[in-house]
């Protein structure tokens, strides 16, 4: 049975830019770690000479011609749902 | 039993001068003030439709053409977006947006006249089984106000049972059109991946995500998706539609001509026994229509729901990473840099589904557990993939149950995540293998409504919605 530790819930927390609170930290590992029981039943599943299936329709490589083309949102539109703008940009905190 | 008109008469009716579109939409808005204790909706887009409605009467008294679903008020799921309209997924990492666009399911229905009325309750960004993640409020089940609507598209499926609107959109990643429109007694249509494009509509696992309608019949269905399917730019996995459309004619498919599956593993343990007996009563009166009918075994499908819960949340983690407080949504005022801006929006922003989707996401993807879970998880998709396949070689369609049970009390599962999970069990492997599916009325079980579903051949959604379409007759 999988586990998940205190440390190793951290780090995922961690990779996905997600800050548990304690409540969390101390749920968490027990749900996941039966989630993670539950679907470890496709271990018993023979798949030997199978390749995985990412796509179900087959499409490959759909392009169109690259031109510019009126949209429906206008820069504007789309800056008035950003917390922070300044000189017609979004603002974030300091990145280095 | 139900007030409105079909979707075609209603729009005859308003091209012909007989029906106002501005009173339809008044009729609409008043139904649901009326029936506001089941809690179907977030937003209300009174103003938008009202203005749309008078333009469309407009048109119709200039002797314009206002389009095959002329006057048609409709509902769409909060995930969809609608220009001008407020757009949450019923989460709070998205309660402050406004859609700067829309999506292409909703311009495709508005250029015919349809209008918009609403934004419906979801699990928050389709989390869910019952609207109980709804980062907001539940969504009451029609038929008992004391049990969930199912999910994750309950609001859409409640307000067409409710007789709010003839229809609505709701979007289906494991089950989330069918399973709450057998739970409210309402047809719901999950196409074939790719027919109906996804621009504009909040993604959730985007290699099962698909759009489809709720309705109360199966020509509105057909109507609507005859509307919206097919290729779009703006959504490059869309495939054709059928050259044929999807249109029904009057003259209804005979189902002496059927080959009829039932899926065994669907009739098996775990099935509640009044689902069991509408179920079989709905499949003895096909066979007495002519049906050719017999059991078929395809033993992979019941693995279908721990493929999901790998591959979903897996998607969903990629999916959700967009939410992280810069551009859009909420963002944390008290954090002092980049990094607990991310962390600090998203712990506020996101409820505990999503958390859980996004750590078991994580997870699975995480260097070391890859090909254990999630590459193993997407070859056992190849399996069941085949099996249906070598299933529709012999069947025109496959039956079964919508869902094991009827609809569950609210609260009953919500401190068990496994076990909501489960009540997806018989949805979700149309959406791992891409096949069309649907779920109509069967019957009733101690008074709450039993779904009967069908799955189709990939992109076989016309032969589908034919057969579906006799069948609803004798049922």
């Amino acid at each position: 049975m999988s586990v998940i530790s205190r440390e190793e819930l951290l780090k995922l927390a961690q990779l996905a830019r997600l800050k548990l609170t304690e409540e969390e930290i101390s749920r968490l590992p027990n749900e996941l770690s039966v989630i993670l029981e539950y679907v470890r039943q496709l271990d018993k599943v023979d798949t030997s000479g199978l390749e995985p299936t990412y796509q179900v329709t087959g499409l490959k490589n759909i392009t169109r011609t690259d031109e510019l083309k009126e949209y429906q949102a206008k820069p504007a539109e789309l800056l008035k749902n950003a917390p922070a703008v300044q000189a017609n940009q979004f603002k974030v905190k300091r990145v280095i | 039993m139900s007030n409105w008109p079909a979707i075609s008469d209603i729009a005859k009716q308003v091209k012909s001068g007989k029906l106002k579109a501005s009173d339809l939409v008044e009729t609409a808005l008043k139904n649901l003030e009326a029936k506001q204790e089941y809690q179907t909706v977030i937003e209300i887009t009174a103003e938008r439709a009202r203005e749309r409605a008078s333009k469309s009467d407009a048109l119709v008294a200039q002797g314009g053409e206002a389009g095959r679903l002329a006057g048609v008020p409709f509902i769409a799921k909060d995930n969809f977006l609608a220009y001008g309209a407020k757009t949450t997924a019923s989460s709070n990492i998205l309660k402050p947006f406004e859609a700067p666009y829309q999506a292409t399911a909703i311009e495709r229905l508005e250029a015919e006249g349809a209008i918009l009325i609403a934004k419906s309750n979801l699990d928050a960004f389709a989390h869910g089984s019952s609207t109980e993640n709804s980062d907001f409020f539940v969504t009451k089940n029609p038929h008992d106000k004391t049990r969930v609507p199912g999910g994750s598209s309950g609001g859409s499926a409640a307000a067409v049972a409710l007789d709010i609107v003839p229809f609505a959109l709701g979007t289906d990643t494991g089950g989330s059109i069918r399973q709450p429109a057998g739970f409210c007694g309402v047809v719901g249509y999950k196409p074939t991946y790719g027919l109906v494009s996804r621009s504009g509509v909040i993604a959730m696992a985007s290699s099962t995500d698909v759009i489809g309608p709720i309705t109360r019949n199966l020509d509105d269905t057909a109507a609507i998706l005859d509307i919206i399917a097919g290729r779009d730019e703006l959504d490059s996995t869309t495939i054709e539609k059928d050259s044929k459309g999807y249109q029904l004619s009057t003259s209804s498919y005979q189902l002496n001509a059927a080959k009829i599956g039932i899926i065994r593993e669907y009739m098996a343990e775990g099935l509640e026994l009044g689902v069991k007996q509408v179920i079989d009563g709905a499949v003895n009166k096909l066979k007495s229509a002519g049906a050719e009918i017999s059991e078929v075994s395809l033993p992979s499908l019941p693995l279908a729901l721990a493929v999901y819960y790998i591959v979903c949340p897996a998607e969903v983690s990629s999916n959700l990473a967009r939410y992280d407080g810069q551009r859009y949504g909420y963002s944390e005022q008290s954090a002092t840099d980049l990094l607990s801006s991310y962390e600090l929006s998203r712990e506020k922003g996101f409820g505990a589904e999503a958390k859980r989707r996004i750590m078991i996401g994580t997870y699975v993807l995480s260097s070391g557990y890859y090909d254990a879970y999630y590459k193993k998880a997407q070859t056992v998709r190849t399996k069941i993939i085949s099996e249906f396949a070598d299933a529709f070689e012999k069947y025109d369609v496959l039956v079964g149950p919508t869902s094991p049970t009827t609809a569950f009390k609210i609260g009953e599962k919500v401190n068990d995540p496994l076990s909501m999970y489960l009540s997806d069990i018989m949805t979700v492997a149309a959406n791992m293998s891409g096949n069309p599916a649907i779920s109509i009325p069967a019957g009733l079980s101690s008074e709450l409504p039993v779904g009967l579903q069908l799955i189709g051949p990939m992109k076989g959604d016309r032969k589908l919605l034919e057969i579906t379409k006799a069948c609803e007759e004798l049922l």
